[in-house]
């Protein structure tokens, strides 16, 4: 009787093991946690329409998911990469290293990041100069010397007098996240661009440049809340003091709650972050293999899903889970090379 | 001789006073020095009470308040999660028209499964509402429904062809927004009965959807203390009170419903107000008192996500009965979802059975042969000495470190596919190998050496003592370990991070290589979703993980208590 299990479980345990050697018949999706939300809402789409299986789809982080889908061509690699930020040319050489070549890019739209606060307050009204000397490790001297000290703003009416007299404390996303990378790029070297004297660092010494640009403080007035973004939400409501920094999809679904702040005097909308006059945005893509189309089914016509309009159009499902679309002649270029699988060079 | 019994060294024991009354020697300055003791202690004792009272009290205040953290974060947990367990539902008069669904007639499967199910449902859902006839509004109108409503109709038809051509009632899935707002979640709502008689007056040079309601009694109370609210908040220019004012949509909203119809207040003064119909009335008649009614919608339009207008059909749907709760087993049938109300945890927890059936089927045999082995015929030397320190040592590293080594070892090199049981129960079985051999160790350890020597004096080999009369006196104390260490690895992510299942997987998985996600996972993803019925979501998720480690914790007391033998 024992024995007989125990050979029934052997042979169970080896018939699955044998399973393993066939072909994967499924799309496997890595990548950047930013548009994991956009890319899950389309595999989903696309697995109900019951002709392949619903696509995988793994949130490791946008360089993470680029290090893997550069590890090779074959079923044990991902097939698809979501980035919120471009291909890096060092990244794109890795993966040509790995005999990674054909790369389709496609470009899906934008994700706005939100500076908001609690309803409970009013509406704050920042520039990305204010932002920057609010949250930067070193700020230039306020004598209006051409020095840097270490930021002495306690409040934001230090920083800048029209604005409110309360503590500056702000609750963002921990380095790893690319939402702080897109912030510290798009905000904060946005608004240290704006003095003089660290603009003309870029030429001289560009490391600096950066390390003064995109240091954020760590005397507490910057607090690190973790990925998650709706732990952000419920701290803001909380604390209708704090500031927090996050998606513009979070924002969208907690307008019971939080209210955006304007940037350089634009609100965060829909609108003005597809026609880009909202500062602090980015550009979200994600990265075929080329290599696996006709390997593991379903590839050309995950991507025709992706591009439809019923998808990422101003109308499609893909805005109400919070993506901003691309202008609509963009977005027709953008499909018509994306279903051609037209390879990209090298960035 | 006596020298030990010095008044110094007696008084430090304390006990001289309560020993036994070896009261021999005669020495004065021993008698003394008891007296001096028993003061010492009569000096002491309220001390040392007070010192136990106190320690009794930190305890009890230690239990309290352990307890209190507990229970507040039980009560936050099932006040949010209770309400996953129902879901919201419209009933809709659907008519499985022909003409949609096989216009050709030939009833075949790939054309049944390929009709306009959507065109189905928003098609009924708009003869719901015939008034409803703008482009945006019945965008609006038809975002009601769930994208799993269609699919709903699918399965009715290809379940029972025989329907086609018949209308039929249905339940179809409403929406997350919807459902969020019958859960009252989305604005408080007061409604109030009218109390004077009302009268319906068509606005002069008004548009046709225009109208005024004039009251007798001073029903508009309400509307003009929040505008008062609101001028006072210094949002908008002070006019005279009592004027006609307009209400905009940063302030609560109100409703007036009569006659079967709603309008929409846009400008009151305490006796009358004007707005528009969003819905139209039945007849244009006076109300009487307690006719008709007043409602607020606590929170201001424009921070909620669904609309007055979408409010009122839904209120319209809910008085004629064709909008409810129900329980929600979908959670409980589906697998992971981007939309709130078609997410369910079933693919979570066939994934988390699947990980952990293998874990324990890995972890237990090589935990308690390992075990045996170090315990009853290892040599000790330095090598096993070694071992010993790095089993302990494991058992403290943190979980992420083995989902590393997972990554390095089993899938760059040993090529098992990511993301599925297979590799997420051997990472698991890494970590849970350390506490099971721990356990079964002191489980070993506590079966008396009379049981080893009678076997062996009855001729039993080593092998035989130990497989027949050690082993089966140690198992109850080894399966605790083993169920201690499954619970923990049933509510472990970490590991699982770097080996690919915290992914998104629709599919509910089917055997060991399929890939798949765990209930933890699951949780974690669903807390990271912006939707807001992701929230009642996770904390059910939670719910489910606690009631399942609750169950893996009292089996292990439960066996404990029934095959425990004490020597």
């Amino acid at each position: 009787m024992k024995k007989t299990l125990i050979a029934a479980a052997v042979t169970a345990l080896s018939v699955s093991f044998a399973t393993q050697a066939q072909a994967r018949d499924y799309i496997a999706v890595v990548g950047s946690s930013t548009v994991f939300p956009f890319s899950t809402a389309v595999a989903e789409n696309f697995g109900r329409k019951g002709t392949f299986k619903t696509p995988k789809v793994e949130s490791t982080g946008t360089g993470g998911g680029i290090k893997l889908f550069c590890a090779g061509v074959g079923v044990d690699n991902p097939d698809i990469a979501n980035a919120s930020r471009r291909m890096k040319a060092s990244e794109f050489e890795q993966c040509a290293e790995k005999g990674v070549k054909d790369i389709v890019e496609v470009k899906i739209g934008f994700d706005g990041i939100a500076i908001a606060s609690s309803k409970k307050t009013k509406a704050m009204d920042l520039s990305l100069k204010d932002l920057f000397l609010a949250l930067a490790k070193d700020v230039p001297n306020p004598d209006g010397s051409s020095t840097l000290v270490a930021n002495p703003y306690k409040t934001w009416k230090d920083v800048n007098p029209a604005l409110p007299d309360t503590k500056i404390e702000v609750l963002g996303p921990p380095p790893t996240s690319g939402t702080r990378d897109a912030f510290a790029e798009l905000a904060m070297e946005g608004g240290c661009k704006q003095i003089d004297f660290i603009k003309a660092m870029e030429k001289e010494d560009k490391k600096k440049f950066q390390a003064v640009c995109m240091g954020v403080r760590e005397d507490g007035a910057y607090i690190e809340a973790g990925e998650n973004d709706n732990l952000i939400v419920q701290k803001l409501q909380a604390n209708p003091k704090a500031v927090g920094i996050f998606g513009f999809s979070f924002l969208e679904q907690n307008q019971e709650k939080v209210q955006g702040a304007k940037i350089d005097g634009v609100a965060p909308t829909f609108k003005t972050i597809s026609d880009g006059k909202y500062p602090v945005s980015r550009s979200l893509y994600f990265y075929v293999k080329k290599a696996h189309v006709g390997t593991i089914p379903g590839i050309p016509e995950f991507v025709t899903e992706f591009t439809s309009e019923a998808a990422w159009g101003p109308e499609g499902y893909l805005a109400d889970k919070g993506l901003i679309p691309l202008p609509d002649q963009e977005r027709k270029e953008v499909a018509k090379a994306a279903r051609a699988m037209t390879p990209m060079t090298k960035p | 001789m006596n020298k030990p019994f010095t008044p110094s060294s007696a008084s430090n024991t304390g006990l001289s006073s309560t020993g036994p009354g070896g009261d021999t020697g005669p020495d004065k300055s021993e008698r003394a020095g008891r007296r001096a003791t028993i003061d010492i202690v009569n000096a002491s004792l309220g001390r040392r009470y007070r010192a136990e009272r106190r320690f009794r009290f930190i305890g009890m205040s230690a239990v309290v308040i352990g307890l209190a953290f507990v229970a507040i974060l039980f009560a936050d947990i099932i006040g949010k999660g209770y309400s996953a367990f129902q879901q919201t539902y419209i009933r809709l008069t659907v008519d499985f028209a022909a003409e949609v669904i096989d216009p050709e007639g030939t009833r075949d499967r790939a054309v049944l499964s390929d009709a306009n199910y959507l065109k189905l449902a928003r098609d009924a859902l708009a003869a719901r509402f015939p008034e409803v006839t703008q482009r945006a509004d019945k965008q609006a109108l038809f975002g009601l429904l769930s994208p799993g409503a269609p699919q709903q109709l699918r399965e009715m038809v290809m379940a029972d062809p025989g329907i086609i051509g018949t209308t039929r009632e249905v339940w179809v899935l409403a929406d997350d927004d919807a459902d969020m707002f019958m859960k009252g979640r989305s604005t408080p709502i007061d409604i109030q009965r009218g109390a004077g008689l009302a009268s319906l007056i068509p606005v002069e040079g008004g548009a046709d959807d225009q109208i005024q309601v004039l009251s007798t009694a001073n029903d508009f109370s309400d509307i003009m203390s929040d505008l008062d609210d609101f001028r006072t908040e210094d949002r908008v220019d002070a006019t005279s009170p009592g004027a006609q004012e307009e209400l905009t949509p940063e302030m609560p909203s109100h409703l007036v419903a009569i006659n079967g119809g709603l309008v929409k207040v846009q400008q009151a003064t305490s006796a009358a107000v004007i707005g528009t119909l969003i819905k139209p009335l039945a007849t244009a008649t006076d109300a009487q008192p307690g006719q008709w009614a007043t409602m607020r919608f606590g929170t201001p339009e424009n921070d909620r996500r669904l609309k007055d207008p979408v409010v009122a059909w839904i209120y319209d749907l809910g008085e004629a009965g064709d909008i409810e709760k129900r329980f929600n087993s979908l959670f409980f049938t589906q697998g992971a979802s981007r939309e709130p109300e078609l997410a369910g945890i079933a693919g979570a927890l066939m994934g988390s059975f699947y990980t952990l059936v293998l874990t324990l089927l890995l972890s237990f045999p090589v935990g308690v042969g390992a075990a045996l082995y170090l315990e009853e015929f290892a040599p000790r030397n330095w090598l096993t000495d070694l071992i010993e320190v790095n089993i302990n040592n494991l058992a403290a590293v943190p979980s992420i470190i083995f989902g590393l080594l997972g990554l390095a070892v089993f899938i760059n090199f040993f090529g098992i596919p990511r993301s599925t049981p297979l590799v997420g129960a051997l990472v698991l079985t890494f970590m849970t190998l350390p506490t099971i051999i721990i356990a079964s160790r002191s489980a070993l350890q506590s079966v008396p050496p009379s049981i080893r020597e009678a076997a062996l004096g009855v001729g039993a080999s080593p092998l035989q003592t130990q497989f027949h009369h050690v082993l089966p006196l140690a198992i109850p104390g080894m399966l605790t370990g083993a169920i201690l260490g499954m619970a923990r690895a049933l509510g472990e992510t970490a590991p699982l991070l770097m080996i690919g299942m915290v992914a998104f997987i629709v599919d509910t998985p089917t055997g060991f290589l399929s890939p798949s996600t765990v209930l933890p996972v699951q949780i974690y993803l669903w807390a990271d979703s912006p939707e807001v019925g992701f929230v009642e979501r996770t904390s059910a998720a939670i719910l489910v993980l606690l009631a399942f480690l609750a169950v893996m914790n009292l089996a292990a007391v439960l066996l404990r208590r029934k095959f425990e033998r004490r020597w």
